[in-house]
């Protein structure tokens, strides 16, 4: 399973799921959110994952897992069919950046995105000191990135309000997984957010 | 962790592909050797041909016997037919533990048997159609699981079907036996669960035909297993497989044979060579026959000259030796009848509704007669009744065929599926 010290976001999430509750986990990897989720919250999940081997590894941990490609949305899952639907650090891999959103949406009751900020101070002294970012929520070097989006907090809550998600909840965390209160763009590393749709 | 890169799943593809070639080569004489033994063969994905025939058989479940079991008890049928009485014929690997709570049912497609694994004493040749995943080691492991396969109602192998003989009359049934469905089949094999003792099967397993009893079962008798495995299957068939369904009996009932009383060979034939188009994919026929041709081609006349006609010639003619007519007939309609959503207005997760067990529900790239969609509509259904379930598509070149085949992906995901099943 993905150490817990390197996903600071998980506590947040579980925070907002309750007992009972369902949850779709898109691009779910070996498993690891959705059985803290089933163990500490006593939340079902489902995941979706592309990935034969993280499949696999899904499936060795006991986990619910449904191969199948995010880009092509959730065509498969049905309107309201999840409370929650989290994409958990893979927002920022996908192409189809704003159809995947208004999907979590239409399937779930609430969506949680969480993404590593770009403009995370340290980041900005990278790019400063002439290099591309590398840190545990940034783990790539440039040529090996699945990174496809670039954008910082504030380039997400302007692309929300543009789409009309409802901003329910921010949880803005630092490298270390410590919460940031203040100064979010500069001083967050990673953001964790809970969305519903305008209408609600 | 976050999605794959981009350049390693490429990577991984490409070898997966070479991969896939390398099976796709050999799979021309693979399932040659699956119907010369009138049963699937044990394949490894990567061994070559002449390692596999090395490989001494005993590295499966080693020689097996059929067994026979006798119900007196009448059995109503779906179509409203009474059987008074029925046997069926069945084989089992590995060990019945002490509280009776390792045994998984093997249920078979069309053509399949209870004959699943190992070989026949003195018949090296006579592997089972699915050996390549029941074994010591293997995905439905024998040391761990106990394994049943059963031949089902109306086939030819040896359970009660038209070669069998009608009480009522001392003949054989043959095209008077009646039309039997999945409902029957799963009532007939809850019969040999209890027959065996098994109150409650650990998992009940399936491939196309095969993966619609373990759905079925999860509907008919949801107390009664506690996983099921749906393979390469779909809630119910598409007009188009009907289509090929029907093609295939006319082939057998416009047989003047047929309606002499006689065996349809060319009936059968026909059908078979149809029914086998369809379970290949078009890539893979492509990749094993291309436009090759045979040595004495262009004689600008009507006899065999491509591969792929030789190939379908030899399938037809090997499996209208071995297989009866009218089983072939109920298998297929059954097939047709089979769908469980038509008692709930069409609502899969209505008539799932019952179910209790957790699911694995695979389907392969290629398959377009039980295309990965209809596996999903199972998954979607079994979702919204909460419903652990697990979904694998997985990249095969080799249509619906596939379920048969060593896959490296789809057997470890069986055999991880399996693992945490508990005993």
């Amino acid at each position: 399973m993905t150490k817990a010290s390197t996903r600071a976001d998980f506590e947040v999430i579980a925070g907002w799921v309750q007992p009972g509750e369902t949850v779709l986990d898109l691009g779910c990897g070996d498993g690891a959110l959705l059985k803290l989720l089933q163990e500490q919250r006593g939340a079902r999940g489902w995941g979706v994952e592309i990935d034969p081997a993280r499949v696999l590894a899904a499936v060795r941990h006991g986990i619910n897992v449904i191969q199948s490609d995010l880009e092509e949305g959730l065509a498969g899952f049905e309107d309201g069919a999840f409370d929650h639907v989290v994409l958990s650090r893979t927002l920022q891999t996908m192409r189809h950046t704003q159809r995947i959103l208004t999907e979590m949406l239409r399937v779930g009751r609430e969506a949680v995105v969480s993404f590593p900020n770009f403009a995370f101070w340290k980041n900005r002294m990278a790019v400063m000191q002439g290099r591309m970012p590398v840190s545990d929520d940034l783990p790539y070097e440039w040529y090996d990135t699945p990174n496809l989006r670039f954008f910082s907090i504030d380039d997400f809550e302007v692309l929300a309000a543009e789409i009309g998600l409802n901003v329910r909840e921010r949880r803005v965390l630092d490298d270390r997984g410590q919460p940031v209160s203040e100064e979010a763009n500069f001083l967050g590393s990673l953001a964790v957010y809970r969305l519903a749709g305008a209408s609600r | 962790m976050i999605r794959g890169n981009a350049e390693e799943s490429r990577v991984q593809k490409d070898a997966k592909d070479a991969q896939f070639a390398a099976v796709a080569a050999e799979h021309y004489v693979c399932v040659e050797r699956r119907l010369a033994a009138s049963a699937g063969s044990a394949r490894t994905g990567q061994a070559s041909l002449g390692a596999a025939m090395e490989v001494p058989p005993q590295v499966g479940v080693g020689v097996v016997e059929s067994k026979v079991a006798r119900f007196g008890a009448p059995l109503m049928l779906r179509s409203g037919f009474t059987l008074p009485g029925f046997e069926l014929v069945y084989e089992t690997y590995g060990e019945l533990n002490a509280d009776r709570s390792n045994a998984i049912l093997v249920c078979h497609a069309l053509s399949g048997s209870h004959h699943v694994a190992g070989y026949y004493a003195g018949q090296p040749k006579s592997q089972g159609w699915w050996d390549n995943i029941v074994g010591p080691g293997r995905p439905l492991d024998s040391e761990r699981f106990f394994i049943v396969g059963v031949n089902n109602l109306g086939g030819c192998h040896g359970s009660t079907g038209p070669r069998s003989i009608d009480p009522a009359t001392g003949q054989p049934w043959g095209s008077r036996f009646p039309v039997v469905t999945v409902e029957d089949w799963v009532e007939a094999q809850a019969r040999l669960a209890d027959h065996l003792g098994i109150a409650q099967w650990a998992a009940v397993i399936g491939g196309s035909l095969g993966g619609m009893q373990a759905l079925q079962w999860t509907i008919q008798y949801p107390d009664r297993l506690r996983h099921a495995l749906v393979i390469a299957a779909a809630p119910n068939l598409t007009a188009a497989n009907i289509a090929f369904n029907e093609v295939a009996r006319q082939a057998i009932l416009s047989d003047p044979d047929y309606a002499l009383g006689h065996k349809p060979r060319h009936g059968l034939r026909l059908a078979r060579m149809l029914g086998h188009i369809t379970y290949l994919s078009d890539d893979q026929m492509a990749l094993k026959f291309g436009r090759r041709r045979r040595a004495d081609a262009g004689s600008f006349g009507f006899g065999i000259e491509f591969e792929i006609e030789s190939y379908l010639n030899y399938q037809g003619d090997r499996f209208a030796e071995s297989f009866d007519a009218d089983t072939y007939l109920r298998m297929t309609r059954a097939l047709d009848y089979f769908d469980p959503a038509a008692a709930t207005g069409g609502d899969l997760a209505a008539a799932l509704t019952p179910a209790r067990a957790d699911f694995l529900v695979v389907a392969f790239s290629s398959d377009w007669r039980f295309s990965p969609a209809r596996s999903r509509e199972i998954v979607n259904a079994l979702i919204r009744n909460r419903r652990n379930v697990s979904y694998a598509e997985i990249a095969s070149r080799h249509g619906h065929d596939s379920f048969l085949l060593a896959d490296a992906q789809y057997h470890a995901i069986v055999a991880a599926y399996l693992q945490r099943t508990r005993t």
